[in-house]
């Protein structure tokens, strides 16, 4: 745990501007010159129901939500239900005060908007308080903004009576609403800010919590980012200038920034009346030759198997992100998993051929997605982004010279006229597009409209033309060659080497894991190594080319292996083994599937009761110990 | 040499060209309506002066997406019913292409009927031809959306208890600027009538009766047909909505009854295509999207020069 860090979590009701006002706080604490990471929960709900976002803050870098928090702002919920006693809702409006409370550290401060929300609701509040040494402040919120604007500014008021409290200056956050509010509501809302800062320095004790803001300094200039952003530029970055989608939580995010960029870039937005459409637009625009994405999340993405089969047989270059949420079917919309790893790996007909990469990070994530174009275009090849609602939506700060890099339109082993004219062509003038003996396994391919190109792209299997055949010898060696490919970008992976270690490297212990848990895990490294564990972890980002190689030499170095996913079947162990086909007695799985992401101590408790002691599921939490085979 | 040097290139075309060497003939059973299309669309592409090379075509699945390995031209033979969303975004990518795409009647008013829909709503610039046979012919003869009520097969062993699609009204209410029925009877109608929904700048849907001897009706239950725009009995204005939705009602219940009503339903010229719109709001760059990737002196947008700060 580090000390000289803050962790503020706003909650109120969801459409209540939760989320743009920690967005803001956040942004004002990195331009402090702090690093900042947010975690963010919200309801599957229209209007109302609880949400809240966290946001964590320090000089240290900072990759996961921590645990815990130290500062509660407890707005109302302007669209909270309160049915009769028993509906499946029971009483919202106390709830953005009465939700994890338990999770409040001690010593910790609440500031809760006593013009919406009444403790008295909530059993021996005032016990609970004093216990835990926490110290509340009951502010009029709703009043002060009421009074000086409207009552939804009240946000505002919170804010304002937050950096009274933690000692920040209003410098920052006046700025930020200057930058993004138009004058009208300017004014009244930087008269509330002050207001309340004033008020509460003068009628509290602002010192008397022991919670502050710490204090940092960037030596670059650093923006907050959340890994659909990252997705987003790396996708421009390479060039792609065509995006087809419908719309889906939390997949959706991406759509969005991409179609709101493409225009000012010459591209092409298009949504349309399903995934099937969504991925088949993305094939036909990549096939005319444009460099095309489309995506979706689980239920969508499952309408996409056959164009993504289609892709695979065509050798259609075209990648597709898939952004996970809870599970089966319509699952819990607005939450992450990550159980749609054996879905994204194996749907679709056939020894099906694609690549799928799972960032960690938002700058993986960023970095990732230019990688996935890179190989889709390179490999000719289907290449799939996969990620989750954590990492799509938390934001944390990234130094701007990450993305300073040059751009990439190139669209890969496609050939001009004039190359054409060099290739081998059937009698009647028919390029043959699929030639079975290529390196790495790629023919290359030209585009209609060229002169000298002519061919046919079919889901049937097909002879060098493109021309449908069921002969023996011609779909051994398309097989073979469309195989070669996937080899070759193994190879070429293993040049990039996307995984991410952190660790001793002798260490006794080892924990494996993938995608967006990464930053959680090295969080938990840290610690236990800070407290006399011996351990390192292997973030995985490669699922599919794996990286076998590298897994098997990780395994091979420790005593014992624990799997850190958000799935409660193991898919990732269970691809583990199944890529290096042994190795059961030393895996065991720590799962998490309740629609929170980990904390860092879930890890440390579940790795030192599960691995150190050796004695099942560690207590006090909502996660799953499994065991390895034979234990 | 410019990128897509085929395209708009000026040049007598000879119709042997759309013949492929590898097959050049095709395995439909013999007396099948297919044999008509594949003739109109080769006697109709040169006539509107569109070579191989700057020709797409899109098919979906059946004995109707075999058309693409009769015709020579850049062909995508897609999966079933989704022709529609491949051939679209092609035209998109670069509008300079002529797309074309085809299916039949399961794919395009069944498993594609989403599509369909979507696709005339938007009135793409392209052309789409439903070989409608009345019946699924490559998996013998089930019950397909335009077979008629009562209709009975494998799949149906009581007889069909729904009614027929009717995909000339579906094809008017959903937004297609050109709707056309045709029959693999009539080859000189046929031939007009393709020629006309290529050079239309819209979306152009054929629905071209396509009899199946094997499975269904053989050619003489085609016979006689009316063309309803040279007619005496029909009087209607095409370019009227209301006129030609009434006509297609006509159209479409009078075929169960054993007449063969062909012609031109519904033309509208003044519409605008999706690709004018979509410039017209900004959405869409003027010049073909596929050619700037071939554009050595264009200068790739990056988003750290361009979106980064408002992250800062």
């Amino acid at each position: 745990m580090t000390d000289d860090e803050l962790i503020w979590r706003i909650s109120g009701g969801s459409g209540d501007g939760i989320a743009s006002t920690s967005q803001n706080f956040a942004k004002a604490l990195m331009r402090s010159g702090l690093n900042v990471f947010t975690h963010r929960h919200y309801p599957s709900r229209i209007r109302g129901g609880h949400t809240y976002t966290e946001v964590r803050a320090s000089a240290d870098p900072v990759n996961s939500r921590g645990d815990g928090y130290h500062f509660l702002l407890a707005l109302g919920d302007s669209f909270a239900r309160n049915p009769s006693e028993g509906a499946v809702y029971g009483n919202e409006e106390i709830k953005p005060l009465s939700e994890n409370l338990d999770e409040l550290r001690e010593g910790g401060v609440i500031i809760y908007d006593e013009g919406l929300l009444d403790a008295s609701e909530i059993p021996n509040f005032e016990e609970r308080a004093e216990e835990n040494d926490w110290h509340v402040f009951p502010l009029d919120l709703r009043g002060l903004a009421r009074d000086m604007g409207r009552e939804v500014m009240r946000n505002t008021a919170g804010v304002g009576a937050t950096c009274a409290i933690t000692g920040m200056e209003l410098d920052h956050v006046e700025d930020l609403m200057r930058d993004a509010m138009p004058e009208k509501i300017l004014d009244p809302n930087l008269e509330i800010l002050e207001t309340a800062y004033e008020q509460v320095q003068e009628e509290y004790d602002v010192d008397a919590p022991d919670v502050s803001v710490p204090t940092g300094e960037h030596d670059e200039t650093q923006l907050l980012m959340s890994g659909s952003d990252a997705i987003s530029y790396g996708a421009i970055d390479e060039g792609c200038r065509f995006i087809s989608g419908y719309p889906m939580t939390p997949w959706t995010e991406v759509f969005t920034i991409m179609t709101k960029n493409l225009p000012k870039l010459g591209g092409i937005s298009e949504q349309v009346e399903d995934e099937i459409a969504a991925a088949a637009l993305a094939v036909g625009a990549s096939h005319a030759g444009v460099k095309a994405m489309s995506g979706s999340s689980g239920g969508g993405f499952a309408l996409m198997s056959e164009p993504l089969g289609l892709a695979e047989m065509t050798e259609t270059p075209v990648v597709l992100v898939e952004a996970m949420r809870a599970g089966p079917s319509t699952g819990m919309p607005t939450k992450p998993e990550q159980s749609d790893l054996e879905h994204v790996l194996y749907t679709s007909q056939g020894d099906s051929q694609r690549v799928v990469l799972a960032p960690g990070t938002v700058e993986e994530a960023y970095e990732q997605s230019r990688l996935a174009f890179r190989l889709a275009y390179g490999y000719q090849i289907p290449t799939i982004l996969l990620y989750d609602q954590k990492l799509g939506g938390e934001m944390t700060n990234v130094p701007k010279s990450h993305f300073d890099r040059a751009a990439n339109p190139d669209l890969g082993k496609t050939l001009s006229e004039d190359a054409l004219s060099e290739q081998p062509h059937s009698d009647d003038g028919k390029f043959h597009r699929f030639q079975p003996e290529v390196d790495d396994g790629v023919s290359p391919r030209s585009i209609p409209g060229q002169k000298g190109g002519r061919f046919l792209a079919t889901g049937n299997e097909h002879d060098p033309t493109g021309h449908i055949s069921e002969s023996p010898d011609n779909r051994v060696a398309q097989i073979d060659r469309r195989a070669e490919k996937l080899a070759a970008i193994r190879d070429d992976l293993d040049t990039v080497d996307t995984g991410s270690y952190a660790g001793p490297e002798d260490a006794e212990y080892g924990i494996l894991t993938f995608g967006s848990q990464q930053g959680t895990v090295e969080e938990a490294v840290g610690r236990l190594n800070d407290a006399g564990v011996s351990v390192k972890s292997y973030g995985v980002s490669d699922m599919l080319p794996f990286p076998t190689e590298q897994v098997r030499a990780f395994i091979e170095s420790v005593d014992e292996v624990l799997v850190v996913e958000m799935t409660a079947s193991g898919q990732f162990r269970g691809l583990v083994q199944k890529n290096l086909g042994q190795y059961g007695e030393k895996l065991s799985s720590l799962l998490k599937y309740n629609g929170n992401p980990f904390e860092p101590a879930e890890i440390v408790d579940g790795f030192e009761t599960a691995i150190v002691e050796g004695d099942g599921d560690a207590p006090g939490h909502q996660t799953t110990f499994v065991p390895a085979a034979g234990d | 040499m410019s990128t897509f040097s085929a395209i708009g290139e000026e040049r007598e075309i000879d119709r042997d060209e759309y013949t492929p060497g590898v097959e050049p003939q095709p395995t439909w059973c013999p007396g099948c309506g297919d044999f008509s299309v594949l003739k109109a669309l080769k006697q109709a592409l040169p006539e509107v002066g569109r070579t191989p090379e700057e020709t797409l075509l899109c098919t979906g699945i059946g004995c109707s997406g075999k058309l693409n390995s009769y015709l020579d031209t850049y062909g995508f033979h897609t999966i079933h019913g989704r022709s529609l969303p491949v051939a679209r975004a092609a035209k998109l990518a670069n509008p300079d292409l002529e797309v074309i795409a085809a299916g039949g009647d399961g794919d395009g008013y069944g498993i594609g009927g989403n599509h369909f829909i979507h696709t005339a709503r938007e009135n793409h610039d392209m052309t789409y031809i439903v070989f409608n046979n009345e019946i699924f012919g490559l998996t013998k003869g089930q019950t397909s959306p335009t077979s008629p009520k009562g209709h009975k097969s494998k799949t149906q062993p009581h007889g069909s208890a729904k009614e027929p699609i009717k995909p000339l009204s579906m094809s008017l209410n959903a937004g297609a600027s050109y709707v056309a029925r045709t029959a693999a009877v009539n080859p000189n109608q046929a031939k007009e009538i393709i020629a006309e929904a290529i050079e239309h700048d819209g979306f152009a849907h054929v629905d071209f009766l396509t009899q199946c001897p094997t499975w269904n009706k053989d050619a003489r239950q085609y016979v006689p047909y009316i063309d309803v725009n040279d007619s005496d009995d029909y009087e209607f204005d095409m370019t009227d909505r209301v006129e030609a939705q009434e006509m297609m009602r006509t159209t479409e219940e009078a075929l169960y009854e054993g007449e063969v009503l062909t012609g031109r339903f519904y033309v509208d010229e003044d519409r605008p295509s999706y690709g004018e719109e979509k410039r017209s709001i900004g959405e869409m760059p003027e010049e073909p999207l596929a050619e700037r990737y071939w554009d050595d002196d264009y200068e790739w947008e990056r988003s750290h020069d361009m979106f980064l700060d408002k992250h800062a």
